[in-house]
């Protein structure tokens, strides 16, 4: 008997979600992003457990979608995706190398926990585009839940932050 | 001898839990339909300022903090229905109970005002909800614990975003300060509301899955007197208070805050987007 569609293993699985990008930044998978907690296989159906990012992230529709259309492209007879709330996601999961993709990318990585900061904090993050560090804050709200407003007066480019979370 | 052990150790664990008969689902039920209607109510409020904002970045932030509340309050329906194994989805909790039916504080309901007022009401909920959410993400209920630490996160942003505003416009022109010691004095009205208790909240705080969130008022009126000082804002000396919210008795303004928000799904049930 001929198989159509070799057996799915776990490490498979991790694979094919590790080229899934985050639709909002996509130089990052969601994988490297740790959305992606754990992943169960048996007899070819597929459990993914994930862990919201932001909690009104709209990313997370695109993310189930993308997921259940990924797995069932590589043969997967049943794809459920199950959402744990403990540990809550944070920044601190990303890794070293994802920071560096971030910066390449031109966002400024999360620099520190977000436990330490101030009202009206005078800290500066690094210029993704110059690594200068004459920069200024303008909004700690921007263009997506994860990113906050910068400007740097060294390069003069205004540029986004990943906020520490 | 084995069996006996067995057992000791079944009862002991049994004992670590927290005991889940029906009226403590019901409490921790209606306690996460609390805390999700605060931040529903207070999200649609925020996003009437959509495009309306003062600065296109306070547009962004405060649109920003209305999106942080609705996925706060769609996680808390959501896990409230899981509670008592109901299949009721976010979307019916949110569109399809009726204004006596919201436990809201009254707070989060009042309209928006000007800027200061928006401001004010964001700073003295959020830090509120920093405080609650603190103690609640070391609940024994894990997913009440992990749902409250990834609020909390959020909490923060919006407090010191709103903190900032507050100090900023106290020290600002005679016209700021006038309108942000204006909205002070107008909220301080619904404050002890916000700090309300039932016998929700009793059975939850015997069962361990609660802290006893009377000790969060006076750490919270701590902390808004720093911040009021430094904004050169004075507390008012005029006492009176409103309360009901937590037993749907609420003020004016959420009916018509309702008919707006859930005008669709009465006129259309069951649409989809």
């Amino acid at each position: 008997m001929v198989k159509e569609v070799s057996d799915i293993t776990v490490q498979k699985v991790w694979d094919v979600l590790n080229q899934i990008p985050d639709p909002d930044i996509p130089v990052i998978s969601i994988v490297e992003l740790g959305i992606v907690r754990n992943v169960a296989v048996k007899d070819n159906n597929v459990e993914v457990i994930i862990t919201p990012s932001y909690s009104g992230c709209p990313a997370m529709h695109v993310f189930k979608e993308d997921i259940i259309t990924t797995l069932t492209n590589i043969g997967a007879k049943k794809v459920e995706i199950s959402i744990t709330h403990s540990l809550a996601w944070t920044t601190d999961w990303l890794s070293n190398n994802v920071k560096e993709k971030l910066k390449n990318y031109g966002i400024a990585p999360p620099e520190q926990n977000s436990e330490t900061e101030v009202l009206f904090s005078n800290k500066k993050i690094t210029c993704p585009f110059c690594s200068g560090t004459y920069t200024k804050r303008t909004s700690q709200f921007g263009s997506t839940p994860c990113k906050a407003l910068w400007y740097c007066n060294n390069c003069q480019q205004p540029f986004e932050y990943f906020k520490c979370y | 001898m084995t069996k006996f052990i067995v057992r000791l150790i079944f009862i002991k664990c049994l004992k670590a839990q927290p005991i889940c008969n029906d009226e403590h689902k019901n409490a921790r039920y209606n306690f996460c339909l609390r805390l999700a209607d605060n931040n529903l109510i207070l999200a649609q409020r925020l996003a009437e300022w959509c495009s309306k904002g003062p600065i296109l970045e306070e547009d962004l932030a405060i649109t920003n903090m209305s999106l942080d509340l609705f996925g706060q309050a769609e996680s808390f329906y959501d896990y409230a229905a899981a509670v008592i194994e109901s299949n009721s989805s976010a979307d019916e909790l949110a569109f399809l109970r009726s204004e006596r039916e919201y436990l809201n504080t009254l707070m989060v309901e009042q309209p928006n005002g000007d800027f200061a007022f928006t401001m004010m009401k964001q700073m003295l909920f959020s830090a509120y909800t920093k405080l609650l959410y603190e103690s609640l993400s070391k609940s024994v209920d894990r997913t009440l614990a992990g749902l409250s630490a990834k609020a909390l996160k959020e909490a923060k942003y919006h407090l010191r975003h709103s903190s900032e505003w507050v100090i900023r416009l106290g020290n600002g022109t005679n016209e700021s300060k006038e309108r942000v010691q204006f909205a002070l004095n107008e909220l301080w009205l619904f404050v002890d509301d916000m700090f309300a208790m039932d016998e929700n909240d009793e059975a939850l705080i015997t069962i361990g899955v609660i802290e006893n969130t009377k000790d969060i008022k006076p750490k919270w009126l701590m902390f808004i007197k720093q911040i009021l000082e430094e904004a050169n804002l004075q507390i008012t000396s005029n006492t009176n208070s409103i309360s009901g919210g937590i037993k749907g008795i609420h003020t004016e303004h959420l009916g018509h805050l309702l008919c707006e928000m859930q005008y669709l799904q009465r006129a259309y049930p069951g649409a989809k987007w």
